[in-house]
Order: structure tokens, then C-alpha cells, then sequence
């Protein structure tokens, strides 16, 4: 914008005598607007801290580092789900970064010039799609071929690390939900390193390619190098997405409330425990133990959130460019 | 034999390798994609009728030799669907939109205005069980009596919505050039008919499919209508009770695992897919049309 908006000059107003009292309660009620989206924000953090208060109270923070989940003898610790949600994540970021950024540089690189943008929307379209259903679709389609042949695989040619113990016949496992949540999260980190990929200036990919760099040495050391920030906004904003969710991974992950102890063995997220226990919680302080956990939760997807925030608007400055 | 390469030549492969690689990445990445979409309109293509549309949703039951099992359809969840996004819609509409012009037209690029955006980026980012958890406290201290209803999983959407149609109305509202502010100040109109009259209604159609965006996000959430708008029997009877929900059915269909309720979910999971990405389908052409009618289109 070169000229700027002339709303935001503070004469504007002063010369004119029309309808002074339309545009003050214009402007409260949008300013309302404004403090409502604020306010939201603010109060989710107040509410859920409040709503946790009787927990809080009694444990503080050794609810975090406490292993048992038991409410019939009073006891809540978080820690199986949050190792859950971290693992989960973690696992699903391990798949989806590769497969993110080999689709980022194919789209912008190798494709077809007609073929990119309609790709590049198709992708997109995951993103769209509700949770519930990826789910549901985890569940009839990945769950048996989970049970049937990746887990005996797993077990067979990896069981030696000791990450692939426990029985096999069950499809519905920590590795299953990190699996769904790869897919989840690969449009969001498509869309970002490709968008970074395009604001790499002509002139850094024209020098690599003069010095007679093939096109893998090109994006490797030309174009990956420079769009790093942008690419690392994007994992970090779908790690964020992935912490979070809930359905899908509720309806694939197998719902057991120990510490994991294999990857293909059933477990639960902090998000998942709430989901399944909430609505047949009856012990006096198991509710404000499930908003102590959607409290942790918060503050461990919005820590992840604004510091992808960060990343990217310093990514954004770095370039001088504009990337969304 | 062993080929041998020189240098060069290995290296040319090598690349070559990587790039059908690259677009390997880029298949394994769409076949999800293509096997959710084939799945439901297979699956859910089959159970579409007219009954399914309007009927009760019906006592659950697997087919057993000398059992035959109600079809039923999804009516009362496609209702109760309706009512509650619409009511979510009604909160988050004015104040998501409200919060848009005050950030463009008096936020500029002041510090406020970023203020703002970034704490709808920020409430985007919050998992939407959180959101139902948030409601569930809040509801919970001021009338727990209607802790579980319609009302509540309405709210929750709402805060769901409200980032949503905040950001896309901020987007298509900077998508109209200051020199039409400025024209129509200089013709002697005030700032909020000139912010309501020239400005929101220029940028309607992107409002408006950000809108339709937020419907068609908050239709498909599950996580909030489990917490607070579960275990209904019937469709919409009232904000003070709950009513039956087409994301919520996929979800306990799925845990319950019985083959009507199955097929039935799988035509709501349809429905819903539709819903979805018609709307982003829908919203990326007005969102181009009408930044290309103010000159910045791509």
C-alpha cells in the first residue's frame, strides 16, 4: 500500500461536520467485534483455568509427571497422554515432512507448468476435509491392513529395536493415528515450503544452475537452503494441528491409558483421553481433571502456534517477500 | 556385468532419480485424498435416497440370518446440523466481520490491527475439543443445567467460526483499494456508510464465502458436539436440550461399529465432503474474481 488507507488519517474527521455520532457508534461497535475476538482468546485461558481450579488446588503441577490415570481411587496424572501426543506427533511429522517437501519442489520445480496450480489445489483440499471422517476412514481402510501385514512386518524386521513389542492383530495403535495425522498435516506444510520455495529469488537458483548444478543440486543446495525459515514455519504450524486434534486420532489410536511402550502397541492422547472419558466421567473431580488436561493442551498447541507465528513473520521479513 | 559412470553422468541420475521421486512424494500424498473421496461416494452413494433424507435415525442392528435390519435415514441429524452451525453463525457472523472492519479500516497497519489478526491466528489454532472444553467450564459455572445442549455445542462452534470468518473477511475487506475510501469521502459521505455501503458491500462475496467456509468447517467438527451435544434421541427440540448431529453420527457409528448405522454414516460422511469442499472450492473463485475486479487478481 503506497498511499494508505484515509480512514487511518486523524484529520479526515475534523473537517467534516456529517454524522459524527454514526461513525463514533460505528466505530464502538466494530471495536466490539475487535475485543470479542481478543476477549475469546483471553477467556478460553481464564475459564479453563478456573474450571480446573479443584485439581489445581490438590496436585498443582504434579499432575503433569504423574504416570496414573486412575479416577475411582482419585488419582490423575497426565503423562501417558502427553508422551502420547508428543509421540504421535512426532511420529506423524517424521512422514509427512519428507513427503511435504518432496511435493513442495516437485509442484514448483519439475511439474508441468499447467499441471502445478491444479495439483497444488487438490492437495489443499485434505485440509478441508473433517477430522471426524478422516477417522472414520482410518478406521475401515488402514486399520486392517495395519493388523494384517504392517504390524507382523513391523514386529518381524524391526522387533529387535524393542520399539515394535506386543501383540500384533491390532490394527488400532499409536503408529495408525500417527499415520492419520501425517496426511492431516501434509497440506499444511505443503502449502508452506512451496510458497517459500517460490519466493527464492530467480537470481540464487540461475547462479547454482550456471555453476552447472543439476536440478537435485539445485533445490538441495540452491533452494532448500534459502526457504528453510518458511518450510520450518510450516512444520512447526502442522505440529500444531497435530497436537491438537482429536477424532481421528480417538477413532484409530486404540484408546489405552498406559505409557507407551511400542509403537504398535494402543495408547492415548491427551486429546483422545478427553474425548473418550468426558462423557462418562462421574467421579467428583475426574471433570476438572479433564479441563486441567484440555488447559495443558492449550498452552502446549499455542506455545506451538505463536512460535510458528514468529517464525514465519520473521521468515517473511528475511525474504521481503510476501508468503501465506 | 558392472555399468561404470563417470562423474557427470552419475550425477545426472542421480538428479533424475530424485525428481521422479519428488513426484512420487507427490502421488503417495493424493492417494489418501482420492481413497477417502472414492470410499465415501461409493460407500455413501449407496445409501442416498429419499428416506435417507427424511427418516429417523434407526435402532442399531447388524445384519443376522432372520434379521432385517431399518434402513432409517439421517433426517434429525441433518436438522439438528442446520440449527446449531446456523445458531453458531448468528454469534460469530457480526462479531467476526465487526472485529474485520474495525482491524482494516481503523487498525491499518498500526499495531492494533496486528493485534488483532494475530489473536484470530492464535484462536485458530486452539484444537477445537479445547473449544468445547472452554464452553463446557464456562456453561458449567453459570447454569449447569444446560451444560449439555444445543445451546452449548452452538458456542463452541462459535469460537470455532469466529477466527475463521474474521481472518477471510479481513482478507476480501483489503482486497478493495483505498482509492475507492477515498472517492467516496471526497463526495461528502461519512466513514461508516462509506466502511458499510461501499467497502463491506464491494468485498461481499468474499465475506459471504467466508462465511459459508466457517458453516462448512463447523458442520464437520465432531470434537465438541462429543462433549456437549451428545446422546440425543431425536433431532432439534430446543437450544436446552440436545439434538442429533451429522459429524457427531460418523463418530459414534464408527465406535459402535453396527452396519446400518454405518451405512448411514458413511452418506452423512458424503454429505459433509460435499458441503466442504464445495465451499472451498467455491470461495477460492469468488475470492479470485473479486480481487481481478479490483485490479490486484492474479
Amino acid at each position: 500500500m503506497t498511499r494508505g488507507n484515509p480512514f487511518h488519517t486523524r484529520t479526515s474527521t475534523k473537517t467534516r461536520k456529517v454524522s459524527k455520532w454514526g461513525d463514533r457508534t460505528f466505530l464502538v461497535l466494530t471495536g466490539i467485534g475487535a475485543a470479542g475476538v481478543v476477549g475469546v482468546l483471553v477467556a478460553v485461558g481464564v475459564v479453563l483455568y478456573y474450571g480446573a481450579l479443584p485439581l489445581i488446588n490438590r496436585d498443582g503441577l504434579s499432575f503433569l509427571t504423574n504416570r496414573i490415570w486412575d479416577p475411582e481411587n482419585n488419582v490423575y496424572g497426565i503423562l501417558p497422554f502427553a508422551a502420547g501426543t508428543l509421540i504421535t506427533s512426532a511420529v506423524a511429522l517424521l512422514i509427512s515432512v519428507p513427503l511435504s517437501i518432496g511435493a513442495a519442489l516437485f509442484l514448483t520445480q519439475h511439474a508441468p507448468q499447467w499441471l502445478r496450480e491444479p495439483i497444488a489445489q487438490v492437495v489443499q483440499m485434505l485440509a478441508a476435509i473433517p477430522s471426524v471422517i478422516f477417522g472414520f476412514w482410518g478406521l475401515i481402510v488402514i486399520v486392517p491392513v495395519m493388523a494384517s501385514t504392517v504390524n507382523p512386518a513391523l514386529a518381524h524386521y524391526l522387533g529387535w529395536t524393542g520399539l515394535f513389542g506386543g501383540p500384533t492383530d491390532i490394527g488400532t495403535n499409536i503408529l495408525t493415528a500417527s499415520i492419520v495425522l501425517a496426511i492431516m498435516t501434509v497440506p499444511t506444510i505443503t502449502a508452506l515450503s512451496k510458497d517459500s520455495i517460490m519466493a527464492v529469488p530467480r537470481t540464487q537458483t540461475e547462479a547454482a544452475i550456471s555453476l552447472g548444478a543439476t536440478d537435485w543440486e539445485v533445490s538441495r543446495r540452491a533452494i532448500l537452503p534459502y526457504a528453510r525459515g518458511g518450510i520450518v514455519a510450516g512444520v512447526v504450524l502442522g505440529l500444531g494441528r497435530a497436537l491438537g486434534e482429536t477424532m481421528a486420532v480417538t477413532l484409530v489410536i486404540g484408546n489405552s491409558n498406559g505409557v507407551p511402550n511400542s509403537f504398535i502397541a494402543p495408547g492415548q492422547t491427551i486429546a483422545s483421553l478427553i474425548a473418550n472419558d468426558f462423557f462418562e466421567s462421574f467421579y467428583a473431580l475426574e471433570r476438572p481433571a479433564l479441563v486441567y488436561a484440555a488447559l495443558v493442551l492449550l498452552v502446549i498447541t499455542l506455545a506451538v502456534n505463536v512460535l510458528a507465528r514468529f517464525l514465519l513473520a520473521r521468515f517473511q521479513r528475511g525474504m521481503g517477500a510476501k508468503v501465506e | 556385468m558392472k555399468l561404470k559412470f563417470d562423474r557427470y553422468t552419475r550425477r545426472k541420475l542421480f538428479s533424475r532419480g530424485m525428481t521422479v521421486l519428488t513426484g512420487a512424494t507427490v502421488v503417495i500424498v493424493l492417494l489418501p485424498l482420492f481413497s477417502i473421496i472414492y470410499e465415501t461416494v461409493v460407500l455413501g452413494g449407496g445409501v442416498l435416497s429419499v428416506g435417507f433424507f427424511t427418516q429417523n435415525i434407526p435402532q442399531p442392528c447388524s445384519p443376522h440370518p432372520g434379521v432385517v435390519c431399518q434402513a432409517g435415514g439421517i433426517g434429525p441429524a441433518i436438522q439438528g446440523t442446520f440449527i446449531i452451525v446456523a445458531l453458531a453463525a448468528l454469534y460469530s457472523v457480526p462479531v467476526g466481520v465487526g472485529a474485520a472492519i474495525f482491524a482494516v479500516e481503523y487498525g491499518g497497519e498500526r499495531a492494533l490491527a496486528r493485534v488483532i489478526s494475530m489473536a484470530a491466528d492464535i484462536l485458530s489454532g486452539v484444537p477445537s475439543i479445547v473449544a468445547g472444553m472452554f464452553v463446557y467450564a464456562l456453561i458449567y459455572y453459570y447454569e449447569p443445567a444446560v451444560v449439555f445442549s444445543t445451546f452449548s455445542g452452538s458456542l463452541a462452534l462459535g469460537v470455532i467460526m469466529l477466527p475463521i470468518v474474521m481472518r477471510t473477511s479481513e482478507e476480501a475487506l483489503r482486497t478493495i483499494p483505498n482509492s475507492v475510501r477515498e472517492a467516496a469521502l471526497a463526495l461528502g459521505i461519512s466513514r461508516w456508510k462509506t466502511s458499510i455501503r461501499i467497502v463491506l458491500i464491494g468485498a461481499l462475496p468474499g465475506v459471504l464465502t467466508g462465511v459459508m467456509l466457517a458453516i462448512a468447517r463447523a458442520a464437520g467438527e465432531a470434537a465438541p458436539m462429543l462433549l456437549l451435544n451428545n446422546g440425543a434421541l431425536h433431532g432439534f427440540t430446543g437450544i436446552n436440550y440436545v439434538s442429533q448431529n451429522m459429524a457427531l453420527l460418523i463418530y459414534t457409528s464408527a465406535v459402535a461399529g453396527y452396519q446400518n448405522d454405518v451405512n448411514l454414516a458413511w452418506g452423512a460422511a458424503l454429505i459433509l465432503i460435499v458441503l466442504v469442499l464445495g465451499m472451498s472450492i467455491l470461495s477460492r473463485i469468488v475470492l479470485n474474481r473479486t480481487a481481478r475486479r479490483w485490479g490486484q487478481g492474479t
